[in-house]
């Protein structure tokens, strides 16, 4: 895998809202086929980061070239090279899944099989439902099925398992992997660190909208203890959330 | 970039989905259906027979006139003979006669009939249905006058023809329909997908601003012509509304109702764009649509409002769609004769999208 070409890369991005200043000139850039994680606490503009990426929010300054398009002049070509997940979104309201993707369908202007996309994520049994019917996890998977409709080179997912349980965020995984193993570069943020170690090529600490550190989770692990970091209590071999998937199974379940 | 992003696609694919949400939403059904059916069935069942206005004949009236004539052809309008002015003057103040009308023969060239109608305080309601029976009659009459050439053709209609509440009726209950349609459902579907994030949503598509609405407006107006033909048909099948041309009378209907629907489609989206919340829609739009509903002539001619109230009433637009919509289906007017009409609904739809683009919001 070339992992030296930048698909994505951010210059002194600043965003300020009124006089708060959210991101504070960052500089990072995502590689191509790589998952590459934002990580950091709430509040460190995460969010902001990516929507100014994904052209949803003007940026106060700095540059942005996504795929060779800057976001300044070429948001519309951008917007049809990627596919979004944003952390807060809504869907038309009082349509079933499959209608839903076929709106999606038409507002990329691309033809697609509803039943196609949702069989992805494992939600074919609840084509005929409607999004608020569905539970958090259900929801997620949806909202990652719309991302996959224009065949996107890059996605985003803003907090794709937040709110899922161990085992739906494992299948969530494997289906985050399967995306990237299919040629697509993606950009996830998330507050479990297991899920960034597990998941992601790259990651980058933001806080309160600096990059404090940007490099590979091993490479980030190793510094800190060769820092002489050590933990404060020898880990079990197995943790309550092994006793879970043990207890509970690892297959996709009909109502997580 | 395979092959070049297509707006249409989109746009359609939006007004679909828009259109299914719609049909799925009771209210929608409810405002755009039932309460003009509602008001529909009442005064369809009341005018059907149950109304009669009785309106005596002024000893000495000329009896052999055009005026009379029509009235008689009319038949919410019961004729009163043969009473002398002292029994009539009785029965006016008890309420049992609504009106007296007295026709005399002009000396002085035209018009050719003076009439004069007294109504009686003690029946208002059956007065001022006479009076807005009177003012299409009187406006029909004069018409011929006007275009003798028309004349002719007219007058075997209008002699055959019998105005029922219905015809009056409907065409205002069909307006009020399109208006609260266009201004409800306008306001709150903007201003849900906006607060629902349906829209940002949109937004991370390669969707246009434009699309959307378009999509928005092509699906409410789809839904709204499917309520008006369902309003037309009932009226005209169960209650014998008067459509003289037949399919072209409803095809010229739709087109106003189109007309109609993009100024009272402008008013929703103001709406959206200055709620605050969900639950000050309803209020915001009520002051748009309620003085509409009282005083556009949706139950009573505007002719029978005081006369302080009149030049209100004249400024609404709404006014001017039942105005059309009646000269449309009942006088067999084309939509280049009631042009003066849809002039004055083009300037309100220009003034409101100056002021909708202005406080219309995306985010
Ligand atoms: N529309 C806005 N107007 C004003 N301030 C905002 C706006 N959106 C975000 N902020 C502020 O910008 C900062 C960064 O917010 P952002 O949503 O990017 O954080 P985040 O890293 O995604 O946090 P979380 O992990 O909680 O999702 C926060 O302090 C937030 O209050
Ligand atoms: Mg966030």
């Amino acid at each position: 895998m070339d992992k030296t070409n930048a698909i994505i890369s951010v210059k002194e991005l600043v965003k300020k809202y009124d006089d708060f200043t959210a991101v504070q000139g960052i500089s990072f850039e995502v590689y191509e086929n790589e998952i590459f994680g934002l990580l950091g606490p709430n509040g460190a503009g995460k969010t902001t980061t990516l929507e100014i990426i994904e052209t949803l929010r003007e940026k106060t300054s700095g540059e942005i070239i996504v795929d060779g398009y800057s976001v300044d002049k070429d948001a519309s070509k951008i917007k049809r090279i990627i596919g979004v997940q944003l952390q807060a979104a809504g869907y038309y309201p009082n349509l079933n899944l499959i209608e839903l993707m076929e709106l999606f369908a038409g507002l990329y202007g691309v033809d697609i099989k509803p039943m196609e996309m949702l069989e992805k994520v494992n939600l074919q049994d609840k084509a005929k439902a409607k999004y608020k019917a569905l539970s958090g996890g259900q929801k997620q998977r949806f909202s990652i099925a719309t991302t996959l409709i224009n065949s996107p080179k890059i996605i985003f997912l803003d907090e794709p398992t937040t709110g899922l349980d161990p085992q739906a965020r494992r299948n969530l995984w494997d289906l985050i992997i399967d995306i990237r193993n299919n040629g697509t570069t993606v950009v996830i943020t998330t507050h479990y660190m297991d899920e960034a170690e597990q998941l992601c090529d790259r990651v980058a600490f933001v806080e309160r909208g600096e990059i404090i550190a940007l490099d590979t989770p091993d490479n980030l692990i190793d510094n800190l203890i060769n820092s002489g970091f050590e933990r404060q209590k020898e880990v079990k071999k197995a943790n309550l959330e092994d006793v879970f998937i043990n207890l509970t199974g690892k297959e996709w379940r009909e109502d997580n | 970039m395979s092959k070049p992003y297509n707006n249409t696609k989109a746009t359609l694919a939006l007004a679909k989905a828009s259109f299914r949400s719609i049909m799925r939403s009771p209210s929608a059904v409810v405002f755009t259906l039932a309460f003009p059916l509602i008001f529909i069935l009442v005064f369809g069942f009341l005018g059907g027979g149950g109304v009669k206005v009785d309106l005596a004949i002024a000893p000495g009236s000329d009896l052999q006139n055009p005026i009379i004539n029509a009235i008689e052809q009319i038949n919410v309008i019961h004729i009163v003979k043969d009473k002398d002015a002292d029994e009539i003057k009785a029965e006016l103040e008890k309420g049992h006669i609504a009106a007296v009308i007295n026709v005399k023969k002009n000396t002085s060239g035209t018009p050719a009939y003076l009439a004069n109608v007294q109504y009686t305080s003690a029946s208002i309601d059956k007065g001022s249905i006479l009076k807005s029976v009177l003012a299409n009659l009187m406006y029909t009459l004069n018409s011929k006058d006007i275009k003798p050439t028309v004349a002719q053709l007219n007058e075997s209609t209008v002699q055959g023809r019998i105005y029922r509440t219905i015809d009056f009726i409907l065409p205002g209950q069909l307006g009020f329909s399109l208006l609260s349609t266009g201004v409800f459902g306008t306001a709150f579907v903007f201003f849900s997908l906006r607060q629902t994030l349906v829209i940002k949503r949109f937004f991370a598509t390669p969707v246009s601003r434009a699309s959307i609405v378009f999509g928005e407006g092509i699906a409410r107006i789809g839904f709204a012509l499917c309520g008006a033909v369902f309003i037309i048909l009932i009226g005209h099948f169960f209650f014998h509304f008067t459509l003289i041309h037949g399919v072209i009378t409803v095809l010229n209907m739709l087109l106003l109702a189109i007309i109609g629907l993009v100024v009272f489609m402008g008013f929703g989206f103001i709406v959206s764009g200055i709620a605050k919340s969900e639950s000050t829609i309803p209020p915001i739009s009520n002051i748009i649509t309620l003085p509409q509903f009282l005083l556009s002539g949706t139950f009573f001619s505007i002719d029978a409002f005081p006369s302080w109230l009149q030049p209100i009433s004249r400024a609404l637009p709404l006014t001017y769609l039942n105005d059309a919509m009646r000269k449309v289906a009942f006088e067999g007017a084309g939509l280049w004769d009631v042009k003066h009409q849809i002039l004055i609904m083009a300037i309100w739809g220009i003034g409101v999208y100056i002021v909708a683009v202005k406080v219309f919001k995306w985010e």
